[in-house]
């Protein structure tokens, strides 16, 4: 339960509520993590949250997470000057496995700061990308102002053959893309179901309509992973706040597949 | 049988003495405002002498027992989880210091305690909190250590209360592994004195330094006495092979509505629940912002806030608050830890303000998931034979 010291870096406004903070280690060499992994991060004499790790698995100094101002904590972390000394434990949990998905096509689904903790997955993709066959990105933001890493998803689309969908919640006036849920975009993407991999990070509500929508495509329960979020407070299972039923989402998750969480996903304020 | 042996009054006292000569803080049970509660004892007379308790749902009273016997009550108010787990602890603390903020680790100094009068309930307890707080990757280092330097002395139920159903939870009456020393109260013709058995190392070590006599068939047989007759008093019973998949089966089940009509949320019974290990972390700092510190302080499945997220908490509803806390005590549990979390000790019956009776609701479950099974089935089929 003791952090270890990180000092911030530099910071990248992401959008108007959404920083990516870059740390580096105080003490230590760099955090070694898997794509999907989170940590705790801790604001000194704020407080303690945990936050997916957003930056390359293969190059983890800086170590990158992007956090969204809603609350004490987040909000004090994405104020960090450079210089600040930042808390981190961990990282923790299982990650998305994406080399599970090689020799076929890779379908990630993410809604608003969901697409935080695809990130590393995706470079990982982008770094081996003749592993893959078909790689599509379906992005769901509320507003235009709200995409997250649009630089990012025009390298990965012109640089890297990945096909990249992006719909928004509410299109103001100039905004030409597509308006609508992420989910319904699904159902005509160019991917093999029964060969593919399917990530999905999002709020839970559009993870339980996406992986219906990839189920009804016939990716394999099995084939389909989603990052489930619970209120993490210690992140090695010891404080139970994050069950599922019999699940400790901080060490058993955050990613699980379908065929376990679609029957636990079906009952209400479980 | 070879090992066990009978202790008198005088000798019981020195077992005390003895303990607190080898620097051992001894908790055992007395009585404070009216209750029989855990708390440092140095003489017999700190024991709850002719004192007994009446349990019932939502119920508690200590009694006036005739027998003068030191340990005649059922369970103490609160387990020996407070004593291992404390409600509040203090892990680290932070100071602010020109390259950001130093912290330094906080390490228990209490003296090693010695849990005098466990019951088989809270001894099983006990077992299951090595389980999850010891037992997994991650541990827990303060419990692991006051565990490391604890000693247990059990003493065998010999007046279950109203509440209690260990018998079906296979914990007690007798208290079953993981003690030192293992005490029965006998009380007869000839006289008041205890049968005492060592069930490890430092238990025999402690049992070989006091002044005993070797236990007679009588003994043993007024011993086994005790337990028959405690088995036969449980209040209450729980059925406990189909607990798994009932629970589970019930997800659904309009009685977590019922229950949240009368269940009140207060959070009681995972506070005196002796296996509940639910914990928050947090970080408490100082007004000048210098100092921050990181307490591990218990938490309950029945708050609102335990389940919050960014946009509001999962369980918002107390029907899906209690269906999670029982559902965690009777069917998760055992999948995570392989084991039951509940010992039958009666607790979060006696002290919910509601009286909400856990035997009771998994009986009402039970009993819907059978009706709900039939109406799916229908009745049966007229006779195609021909």
């Amino acid at each position: 339960m003791v952090p270890r010291l990180f000092g911030v870096v530099r910071t990248y406004p992401d959008t108007l509520d959404t920083v990516t903070l870059a740390l580096e280690p105080l003490d230590g060499p760099p955090l070694a993590f898997r794509a999907g992994q989170f940590t705790m991060l801790h604001a000194f004499g704020v407080g303690e949250v945990p936050i997916s790790i957003s930056g390359d698995p293969t190059r983890p100094d800086p170590l990158l997470h992007t956090v969204r101002d809603v609350g004490a904590v987040t909000h004090a972390l994405v104020t960090a000057a450079p210089g600040t000394a930042v808390g981190v434990r961990g990282p923790f949990g299982s990650g998305w496995e994406v080399a599970d998905g090689t020799g076929g096509d890779v379908v990630v689904v993410a809604g608003g700061i969901g697409l935080a903790p695809l990130r590393p997955a995706i470079l990982e993709v982008v770094s081996r990308r003749s592993d893959y066959g078909r790689v599509v990105l379906l992005y769901g933001a509320r507003s235009p102002a709200d995409i997250l890493f649009a630089d990012d998803m025009a390298t990965w689309a012109q640089r890297h053959g990945i096909v990249v969908e992006v719909t928004v919640d509410y299109g103001p006036p100039g905004w030409s893309g597509r308006v609508g849920l992420v989910t319904t975009l699904v159902a005509r993407a160019g991917f093999d179901p029964l060969h593919s991999l399917a990530l999905v990070c999002g709020p839970e509500v559009m993870m339980r309509y996406a992986a219906t929508a990839l189920s009804a495509r016939g990716v394999p329960d099995t084939r389909i992973r989603l990052s489930m979020e619970r209120n993490m407070r210690c992140g090695i299972g010891l404080c139970g706040h994050c069950q599922l039923r019999e699940l400790f989402l901080c060490v058993d998750g955050p990613v699980l597949s379908y065929d376990r969480l679609a029957p636990l996903l079906d009952v209400r304020e479980l | 049988m070879a090992g066990r042996r009978t202790l008198d009054l005088e000798g019981l006292q020195s077992l005390i003495d003895a303990l607190r000569d080898r620097g051992y803080r001894v908790v055992g049970p007395t009585v404070r405002d009216d209750a029989v509660v855990l708390a440092e004892i140095t003489t017999l007379q700190d024991l709850p002498g002719g004192i007994g308790d009446e349990q019932q749902p939502g119920h508690y009273r200590t009694r006036p027992r005739d027998d003068g016997a030191l340990f005649g009550f059922a369970t103490t108010v609160q387990s020996a989880k407070p004593v291992l787990f404390p409600a509040n602890e203090l892990l680290w603390r932070g100071t602010r210091s020109p390259s950001g903020f130093e912290v330094s680790r906080d390490v228990p100094d209490d003296a090693p305690v010695a849990l005098f009068g466990i019951r088989g309930c809270d001894l099983a307890a006990v077992g299951i909190h090595d389980s999850v707080l010891v037992g997994r990757p991650a541990v827990d280092a303060h419990y692991a250590r006051r565990r490391d330097r604890s000693l247990l002395i059990a003493v065998t139920c010999s007046t279950p209360a109203g509440t209690c159903f260990c018998a079906s939870m296979g914990t007690g009456p007798r208290p079953g592994d993981g003690a030192d020393l293992v005490l029965t109260e006998l009380l007869d013709a000839e006289g008041h004195r205890f049968l005492i058995e060592s069930e490890s190392p430092a238990g025999a070590d402690a049992l070989a330094h006091l002044v005993t006599t070797p236990a007679t068939a009588a003994d043993q047989a007024a011993a086994d006495e005790v337990v028959a007759t405690a088995t036969a008093h449980m209040g209450r019973r729980l059925r406990t092979d189909d607990l798994h998949d009932l629970l589970y089966a019930s997800a659904e089940s309009p009685r977590w509505s019922d229950v949240a009509e009368r269940c009140l949320a207060c959070t009681n019974c995972t506070m005196v629940c002796p296996t509940c290990f639910c914990t928050s972390v947090e970080d408490v700092s100082d007004l000048s912002g210098d100092i921050d510190e990181r307490h591990r302080v218990w938490d309950s499945c029945f708050s609102l806030e335990y389940s919050r997220l960014h946009g509001g908490a999962v369980r918002t509803s107390t029907g899906a608050r209690y269906r999670q806390w029982l559902t965690h005590k009777l069917a998760a549990w055992p999948d995570q830890f392989g084991m039951s979390g509940c010992v039958g000790c009666g607790r979060c019956l006696t002290w919910c303000p509601a009286g909400i009776d856990l035997t009771a609701e998994v009986a009402a479950l039970r009993e819907e998931l059978a009706h709900r099974e039939t109406s799916r089935t229908g009745p049966r089929p007229p006779s195609t034979d021909h």
